[in-house]
């Protein structure tokens, strides 16, 4: 078949920046693998190992994984159980006046820059934690969870609290749209045969629009667990592995940010390169393994 | 091999597919120059599918498949460059689809434009020239430069139609054109494409028996991805050969 | 009954006080940056440079700069990559390949930021030292599978038979793309690009060993720049409070730039 000039330049153009998408994909692993390649000398010690002293050299990147874990998954929690909540709010039980204004206030919210929730984390919250909910806490510290205490608010509490107010409106409006498809006569249905809002909310909403949900509550925990900036301002920057979260703790993302520029030698470096690739695989990890629920889902239904 | 001199298009089995299901069953039928020539069938017996394969249109699916032979003109469609074959086939589709982004006028002259021809005035004039034929000139020779979209559904159709003849095609294909419109903008169009047989070979696809009767020349009819009988419409609809084209005439199938 | 009932109203209050625990933190985060940024907007702050650590003084003038060379750079660099990868996945036919560069461009939106800072560093900064073009870079690494993805769904809207249309008018394919699809997707790719724009504008992990600062105007994109996210950080970790109250007046200026396209994308390009 002929093809003219402009259609084959034009499939060209096209078909080779797309393959720059595989080109990218495969750089991005071969740099990071490439350059952690001292880290990884010793294996497993490295992801396993609980200490992270580089003045004497010693490397393990336990304390980070545990922080981003940590605080990555007690904001998913709390993101998850006050996002549903917004949207049941915002597509069940708001009078549709106020709908549409406040879905927008919360889109709008969730694209304000992360360094500036940082900025107010360390200035307002931090203090905040301190003063008010540290000692509040206390009260419960037979319980681990709550037994330490800092003197600034720098805490893994206060990075979970930055996290829950960055990621719950990314939750609250993907759930908010998930419900939104419930279609209007299912609802109906229920409502005809004298059920109450709660009843038609637990019985066809959450059920119908689950897999929508799901699909947010990954899409948050993914950013919880990248997100740097805000993280790296409140939560103490302290490698230790703590049971309790009104101790400071340290991040993946957060020891990548204040050492990298520091780093001296390569094996510090190449550190640091490693840690960026462990984040990279949980992080693509969380993702699949959401992908892969929907997916059954779908199945099934 | 080329059939008559006034045979425009030569389909000879003619097979396609979409994936594995076969849409159409090794189709043979000749279409005469300056006639208008009838395509009916119930839903899904593949019409559409038929005319689509006509200006290369059906290959563009992804898992679309055809083997057989098109002529146009006593040449294999499937020896020319598709652009080519498109240029001399137009078509107009089921629901008006004016360019969403342009002006009336630019909805006519498109085709053209993108073809290079760049001279205003001949530009002008084609657009004028085609508008007329499609019988839409006086109701928007004041408003050209409002968006397509902004006129109703018929004259939305009509403008479609003065897109295809814009670029000065031989032969122009139709596919349900009149089934979105009200009764009044139909009859519009209908007049229109007897007009248009002077100049052009025109297909029209339709699950309308009457409009079929008032306008057409030939008839064929398609059941189930098969040509069951093709003829002139007056012979079809007055004693149809086969009983399954009877049974769909007097409204017992489809 | 009464047990129906109580769930009931304790739906509607569990779902209110959500809303209310989350809104109270983020309306205080917006007022505080209003009323505490209000007070360092002067005009000195957008045209000046920064002073010395300690000194009073001095504006925010190079990172503005930094930012607007910043965005656009990524943007010269991410908005064709993209598009001609978003035209390639829905204007061609499928294959394989197009589902595999369709997965992996969306397993690349789930890349950490700061990751993507590391690997400019490691593909760049090694060789070409700290630069704007490697801050574009990693900022390129978010913002490209973020619009293949928008600029995808949006080629997607627009319905078949308009290219069928213009196909069937004997117009070749590039040119249906570009001057008939392309343009029927036109306000829901813009506001594709305006998004991301306000995204990447905002970022500072991908820029903290990239672009790594400059307390001068950069005068060339292989030079060191600032930008306003990377200076509201550096100023909020400092000491001194006069700095802090720049890193506010920062945040003021970065909160409404992004909100500000933010709105205008919602309320203009999105209503057609
Ligand atoms: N893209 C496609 N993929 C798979 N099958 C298809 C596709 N398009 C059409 N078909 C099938 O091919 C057959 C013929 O379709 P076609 O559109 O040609 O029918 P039609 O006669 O035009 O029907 P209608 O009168 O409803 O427009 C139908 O059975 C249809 O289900
Ligand atoms: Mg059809």
């Amino acid at each position: 078949m002929k093809r003219a000039r402009g259609d084959r330049v034009f499939w060209l153009l096209a078909f080779f920046s797309s393959l720059s998408v595989i080109v990218m994909f495969t750089l991005l692993f071969y740099e990071l693998l490439s350059n952690s390649v001292p880290i990884w000398k010793d294996g497993m010690s490295f992801i396993t190992g609980m200490v992270w002293d580089p003045l004497k050299g010693l490397f393990g990147a336990f304390p980070f994984i545990y922080g981003t874990l940590l605080t990555a998954t007690f904001a998913i929690l709390l993101s998850t159980f006050l996002g549903v909540g917004i949207a049941i709010f915002l597509s069940e039980i708001a009078p549709s006046s106020l709908r549409v204004i406040i879905s927008s206030i919360i889109e709008l919210i969730a694209a304000i820059p992360s360094v500036i929730i940082g900025l107010w984390g360390i200035f307002v919250l931090a203090p905040f934690v301190r003063d008010n909910l540290q000692p509040l806490l206390q009260h419960l510290s037979f319980i681990p969870l709550f037994s330490g205490k800092t003197l600034s608010g720098l805490s893994m509490l206060t990075a979970i609290l930055v996290l829950t107010f960055m990621v719950t409106p990314i939750v609250a409006a993907i759930a908010r749209e998930a419900l939104l498809m419930v279609p209007e006569d299912l609802k109906e249905a229920l409502y005809s045969l004298g059920a109450t809002r709660y009843e038609v909310v637990r019985h066809v909403c959450i059920p119908y629009a689950r897999q929508g949900i799901f699909g947010g509550v990954i899409l948050g925990y993914g950013r919880a667990l990248g997100e740097t900036m805000a993280v790296t301002m409140v939560i103490g920057n302290t490698p230790s592995i703590s049971a309790s979260i009104l101790n400071p703790g340290y991040t993946m993302a957060a020891v990548i940010a204040n050492e990298f520029t520091e780093a001296t030698g390569d094996v510090y470096l190449s550190a640091l390169i490693g840690i960026a690739l462990l984040l990279l695989l949980i992080s693509l990890a969380v993702n699949l393994v959401g992908r892969m629920i929907v997916w059954k889902w779908q199945q099934e239904g | 091999m080329a059939g008559h001199a006034t045979d425009k298009i030569v389909v000879r089995n003619l097979n396609a597919w979409y994936g594995d299901f076969q849409a159409l069953k090794n189709i043979n039928l000749s279409i005469k120059k300056n006639t208008i020539t009838a395509i009916l069938g119930p839903s899904g017996c593949g019409k559409s599918t038929f005319i689509r394969c006509l200006n290369r249109l059906h290959e563009l699916r992804s898992d679309a498949k055809i083997e057989g032979e098109i002529l146009l003109d006593g040449k294999s469609v499937f020896n020319m460059d598709p652009v080519e074959v498109r240029r001399k086939i137009g078509m107009v589709f089921q629901r008006p689809n004016p360019f969403p982004t342009m002006s009336i006028y630019d909805n006519v002259a498109i085709g053209l434009k993108l073809n290079g021809v760049r001279d205003k005035k001949a530009l002008d004039r084609v657009v004028e020239d085609s508008l007329k034929k499609a019988a839409l000139w006086d109701e928007v020779k004041d408003k050209l430069n409002m968006p397509g979209t902004s006129l109703s559904g018929g004259q939305q159709q009509r403008l479609c139609i003065a897109r295809a003849i814009a670029t000065n095609p031989e032969v122009i294909l139709f596919d349900e054109p009149t089934s979105a419109l009200d009764p009044i903008s139909a009859v519009k169009i209908e007049d229109l494409l007897v007009d248009l047989k002077g100049n052009y070979t025109v297909v029209i696809v339709t699950h309308n028996i009457q409009q079929a009767g008032r306008v057409s020349d030939y008839v064929a009819f398609f059941w189930m991805g098969e040509l069951v009988e093709f003829g002139k419409t007056a012979e079809v609809f007055e004693n149809p050969k086969e009983e399954l084209t009877e049974a769909y005439l007097t409204g017992r199938i489809g | 009954m009464a047990a129906r009932r109580l769930k009931d109203n304790a739906l509607t209050i569990y779902s209110i006080l959500s809303l209310v625990v989350i809104a109270i933190p983020l309306l205080h985060i917006i007022a505080t940056t209003l009323i505490n940024g209000a007070q360092s907007l002067t005009p000195e702050f957008f045209t000046s440079l920064p002073k010395p650590p300690g000194e009073e003084g001095g504006g925010v003038a190079n990172a503005i700069q930094g930012t607007a060379i910043l965005v656009a750079l990524t943007m010269l660099i991410s908005v064709p990559a993209a598009l001609l990868t978003a035209i390639y996945l829905s204007e061609f036919p499928e294959s394989r390949l197009r589902d595999l560069i369709r997965l992996l461009n969306d397993t690349f939106m789930g890349t950490p930021s700061i990751v993507a800072g590391v690997f400019a560093y490691t593909l760049l900064v090694t060789k070409f030292g700290f630069s704007a073009l490697a801050g574009a870079f990693a900022l390129s690494v978010l913002a490209v599978p973020m619009m293949v993805k928008t600029m995808e769904e949006a080629l997607k809207l627009v319905p078949t038979d308009i290219r069928e249309a213009g196909l069937s008018l004997g117009i070749r394919h590039w040119r249906v793309v570009t001057s008939i699809v392309l343009r029927t997707a036109m306000p829901a790719i813009a506001s594709g690009v305006l998004l991301t724009v306000a995204r990447i504008s905002g970022e500072t992990a991908p820029l903290l060993f990239t672009a790594f600062g400059n307390p001068n105007f950069a005068t060339g994109i292989l030079e060191p720049v600032s930008a306003l996210p990377l200076m509201i950080y550096v100023y909020a970790i400092s000491p001194y409070p006069d700095w802090h109250r720049k890193a506010w007046g920062a945040s003021l200026v970065l909160m409404i730039a992004v909100l500000t396209i933010n709105l205008i994308t919602k309320y203009k390009l999105r209503r057609r």
